[in-house]
């Protein structure tokens, strides 16, 4: 059982919390580093840096990823840019305005402590991320570029072209690579993490089968990282890559990890709506182009004619008409809900009538082409590519879509979860982003945690484990769950029924995006909560995974993915349906008022949902984190 | 010795399928399959019929494989990740191109849209000595990571950065840097090149460092190391110029040229090193 949740939050002024904290953090000196073991799953932004910057310290790092090389983690595919307060721009930004807009923006429901520290290591990211090599955009005298992004009023974002994330991720990987060489990181790739060994109390390894050869061998180590990324491909159709998925995080669950705020699940607003039953992801258009893009339907319903046939008066810029003071560029929740009211009213675009228009006529012809073409040149392409439809020419057509998942494993401010020795980090952890996440602040957080936070608070819990030789792999712990696994992968090749693993996926998807997606009811949830256990039901003794476990096969690895997605679909629902409030992410239709605008409800719901499992077909257990206001006071978002 | 690029070329006069139900496609695909690294392989032919226009390539195969599936024969095994042209996972040989008919397309970017109905497609993985076949269409790319551990990066140790302002990098520096990094790493310049050589991807990665200033520390050492273990695991660049033709990024076969030029005044001067030390 587990007692109060204790977030280990340093005291005092959130300004010298975490100088402070840092002071505080015992040290392991070099000559014992090399005898801790710690093990990294993942190796996208979080997990890279983190795996890098251990290796760097001393430490014997065993990094895994089931990608054949680090450099292909979800985190390549972010388009847009990264946050930090340089305030280069001069126009007023500061670490206090970051940490200000990032708990505003998350809606009031994110740590003060833990989102001031992702302030204050912004500025370092940036500094770490130039001298790996990271080519961000520059101005013509030879210095860093800025753009606003995402609703911020201030220039913040630094970006590299319409691929930020694989320049960062490049960086990363290439300090990884460097370790790697060098020794310190014994890096194991196309190795997937299946379960976590927990032994006498705290975190012992974890087991991983080989993708190529399906092998399932144990690791142990001292301390475990997870940074496995987010869980949005619940909902099958999604911006995230298609293999990005929740095992390593939801099997830790069942080992004990408490899972915070699953409802909190993102919706980008930007994506290209999606075609027909053969759809297999979901395609994001960078939100930078709500810089100069304008957002409209016409005004008429079910409006048949080409966009160039609709007049000016016929048009309505609904975020426009409706927020004044921030316009095209609400942050991405109220923007998402503003395009589903008006889909759902009958005014969509489209031949499924599912889009609504992003329009840069106004910016084409102020600026001409070209440089509207250096801006967005490949976001432009891509469009086209997808659509063969030319946004030169014609408005682009734009839906949300689910892109990114605040909920995660819950964690203290060291980045530990209630399991001692277990860490985890970037999107895979619920920490910084409350219940909303603001643009551009993914792959900042990512990186401070990866480069900043968890090579310290690593450090200090080995501190704490000096001369005490953890349970290595011949501990009977181990062997269960080896051949816990055994068992199960067994039981998944001997699966011959007449359905695939993506027709359950494509189901499962459609119950979680109909009742758990842009806005939520009590009806509907309860509808999927008795929805997704029949079909896991169904998927248990219908599925049909084809092919031998000893060798690559995809149908099998996800099989297991999909098990464990139907499992986290559930608490999801049962999050949105315990908290009775409208906050960010998280829209309950019961708690909205007259003009349809979210109702927080802070007297009840002003803490962290984190969710104790209990064993299959138990009902979870709810613990709560209360959250704490002493520097920024809660108020109503207002956008307009 | 390498295999031969493409074990068979599509045959002539493909046969005519009947159209499609509204605007689909019938199309007959002639497809690589081989069970592990260790199996002779062979080409299996499918039919693939009411394909959307609109459809990916890959979810054109994510159809058949459905299909495969469920008559109780095992999908064909292909990688991708991002479905959006950045992760560099895709990646086939499609009709004897790498990544298929479109230029500055990756393999996942490629819709429907460019075939017609009736086509005879045949889809291989790339073929390449160093890059060996897993299982039918996903092959072993790693050399390519072993050219990045080799030295494609530069040494600062977390937390050792300067600020970012202080040195200034000359935009056009940094944009054709920036054209370099747009390297995905899917291999396709290996495929397509005939000696199955790397030195597209490994020029592209050396020159992303090499015109940054901070990338000026360790530039002769990088070179040297980066482009030795290119040929250690690959075959050796003769200027063919294909690779620059199949890559989804259109890198410009300039860097190879600059990357010969840094590798030749690299020797000279690492030798020096080494006579002073
Ligand atoms: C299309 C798109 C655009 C985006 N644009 C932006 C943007 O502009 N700015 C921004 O800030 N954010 C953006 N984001 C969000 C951001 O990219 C991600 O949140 C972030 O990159 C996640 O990084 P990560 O390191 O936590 O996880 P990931 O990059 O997802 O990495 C996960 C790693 O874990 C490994 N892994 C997972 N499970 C296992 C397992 N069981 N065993 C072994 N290995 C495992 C994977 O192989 C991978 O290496 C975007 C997201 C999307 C989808
Ligand atoms: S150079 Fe082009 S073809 Fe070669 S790996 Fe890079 S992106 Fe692919
Ligand atoms: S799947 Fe990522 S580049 Fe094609």
């Amino acid at each position: 059982m587990i007692g109060s949740l204790d977030a280990r939050l340093p005291g005092g002024p959130v300004e010298d919390a975490w100088t402070d904290h840092k002071f505080s953090l015992r040290l392991v000196n070099p000559n014992n580093k090399r005898r801790f073991t710690v093990i990294v799953v993942g190796t996208g932004l979080a997990g890279a840096s983190a795996a890098a910057s251990l290796g760097e310290l001393g430490y014997r790092v065993k990094a895994f990823t089931y990608h054949d090389s680090p450099r292909r983690a979800h985190s390549i595919a972010a388009q847009g840019g990264i946050n930090a307060a340089k305030n280069y721009k001069n126009d007023g930004d500061s670490v206090f305005r970051l940490f200000y807009d990032t708990v505003k923006g998350g809606d009031y429901r994110s740590r003060e402590a833990n989102v001031y520290r992702l302030a204050e290591t912004s500025v370092a990211i940036i500094d770490q991320c130039v001298a790996a090599g990271v080519p961000f955009a520059r101005e013509y005298g030879g210095l860093l570029d800025n753009r606003s992004f995402g609703g911020a009023q201030v220039s913040r974002t630094f970006y590299a072209r319409g691929q930020t994330g694989q320049q960062l991720l490049l960086g990363a990987y290439s300090s990884l690579m460097r370790q790697v060489s060098a020794g310190t990181v014994d890096l194991h790739t196309r190795a997937e993490m299946l379960d976590l060994v927990v032994a006498e109390g705290r975190t012992a390894g974890i087991v991983v089968r080989d993708l190529l050869t399906g092998e399932v061998t144990a690791h142990a180590a001292d301390a475990v990282m997870l940074a496995t990324g987010g869980y949005s491909n619940v909902y099958y159709l999604s911006t995230n890559a298609m293999m990005c998925n929740v095992t390593a995080a939801w099997r830790a669950h069942r080992r004990g990890a408490l899972f915070a705020n699953p409802c909190y699940t993102q919706i980008h607003p930007t994506c290209i709506p999606a075609g027909d039953d053969f759809q297999s992801k979901l395609t994001l258009m960078s939100e930078s182009l709500r810089n100069d893009g304008r957002i409209w339907v016409p005004r008429a319903f079910d409006d048949a004619r080409a966009p160039a046939d609709i007049s000016e008066a016929e048009r309505d810029y609904y975020l426009e008409e409706k927020y004044a003071s921030f316009g095209n560029l609400v942050p991405r929740d109220v923007a998402s809900r503003n395009a589903k009211a008006v889909v759902d009213a009958g005014r969509g675009v489209g031949p499924l009538r599912n889009g609504v228009y992003l329009d840069f006529s106004d910016v084409l012809a102020r600026d001409g082409a070209d440089v509207v073409r250096a801006k967005y040149g490949n976001l432009f392409d891509m469009y086209e590519r997808i659509t063969g439809e030319d946004p030169y020419r014609a408005p682009m057509r734009i839906y949300p879509a689910v892109h990114y998942t605040m909920g995660g494993l819950w964690v203290d401010y060291n980045l530990m979860s209630n399991v001692p020795g277990l860490f985890v980090a970037g999107e895979a952890n619920f920490s910084d982003h409350g219940a909303n996440r603001l643009g551009a602040s993914a792959l900042m957080q990512g990186l401070a945690d990866g480069y900043f936070v968890v090579p310290y608070t690593v450090g200090d819990y080995l501190a704490g484990r000096l001369g005490q030789a953890g349970p290595g792999t011949d501990h009977p712990a181990f062997g269960a769950a080896v051949s816990e696994l055994n068992e199960q992968i067994a039981r998944w090749t001997a699966a011959k029924g007449s359905r695939t693993v993506d027709w359950f996926h494509r189901e499962l998807g459609r119950i979680v995006w109909d009742h758990c997606g842009m806005s939520r009811n009590a009806a509907g949830l309860a509808k999927a909560l008795a929805e997704i256990p029949a079909l896991r039901e169904e998927f248990h003794a219908d599925v049909c995974v084809p092919g031998s476990a000893a060798t690559l096969n995809q149908s099998l690895e996800k099989a297991a993915r999909v098990d464990d997605f139907f499992e986290l679909a559930e608490l999801l629902a049962r999050d949105a349906l315990e908290r009775e409030e409208s906050c960010g992410g998280h829209f309950r239709e019961e708690h909205q008022d007259a003009e349809g605008e979210a109702r927080r409800d802070d007297e009840r719901f002003a803490h962290v949902a984190a969710w104790e499992w209990a064993g299959t077909g138990a009902e979870p257990i709810r613990h709560r984190e209360e959250l704490e206001f002493n520097t920024v006071t809660p108020t109503t978002r207002s956008y307009k | 010795m390498n295999p031969p690029k493409t074990s068979a070329a599509a045959p002539e006069a493909p046969e005519r399928h009947p159209t499609g139900a509204a605007g689909t496609l019938n199309l007959r695909l002639r497809v690589w399959r081989q069970d592990g690294p260790g199996d002779a392989g062979r080409f299996e032919t499918y039919e693939a019929t009411g394909i959307s226009p609109d459809a990916s390539f890959l979810e054109m195969l994510d159809v058949l494989n459905e299909r495969l599936t469920l008559e109780g024969r095992e999908p064909i095994a292909f990688e991708s990740d991002c479905r959006e042209g950045i992760c560099g996972t895709c990646g086939l040989m499609i009709n004897g191109r790498a990544h298929g008919p479109q230029k500055g397309t990756a393999t996942c970017q490629l819709h429907m849209r460019q075939f017609s109905d009736g086509d005879l497609i045949t889809i291989e993985p790339w073929r390449a000595g160093a890059f060996e076949v897993i299982r039918d269409l996903a092959v072993d790319r790693t050399p390519l990571d072993r050219i990045i551990a080799a030295g494609g990066y530069i040494s600062v140790n977390t937390g050792a950065a300067p600020d970012a302002n202080l040195v200034p990098v000359p935009k056009e520096a940094s944009d054709t840097a920036f054209d370099a990094a747009a390297c995905i790493g899917c291999g396709a310049c290996v495929a397509a090149c005939p000696n199955s050589a790397a030195q597209l991807f490994t020029a592209a990665k050396v020159q992303h460092l090499n015109l940054l200033p901070q990338g000026q520390p360790e530039r002769w050492g990088r070179t040297e190391a980066m482009v030795e273990t290119m040929e250690q695991f690959f075959g050796s660049c003769t200027n063919h110029g294909e690779c620059s033709e199949a890559c989804p990024k259109e890198i410009s076969i300039d860097f190879i040229a600059w990357t010969n030029r840094d590798y030749v005044r690299a020797k000279l001067k690492n030798r020096k090193l080494a006579g002073q030390r």
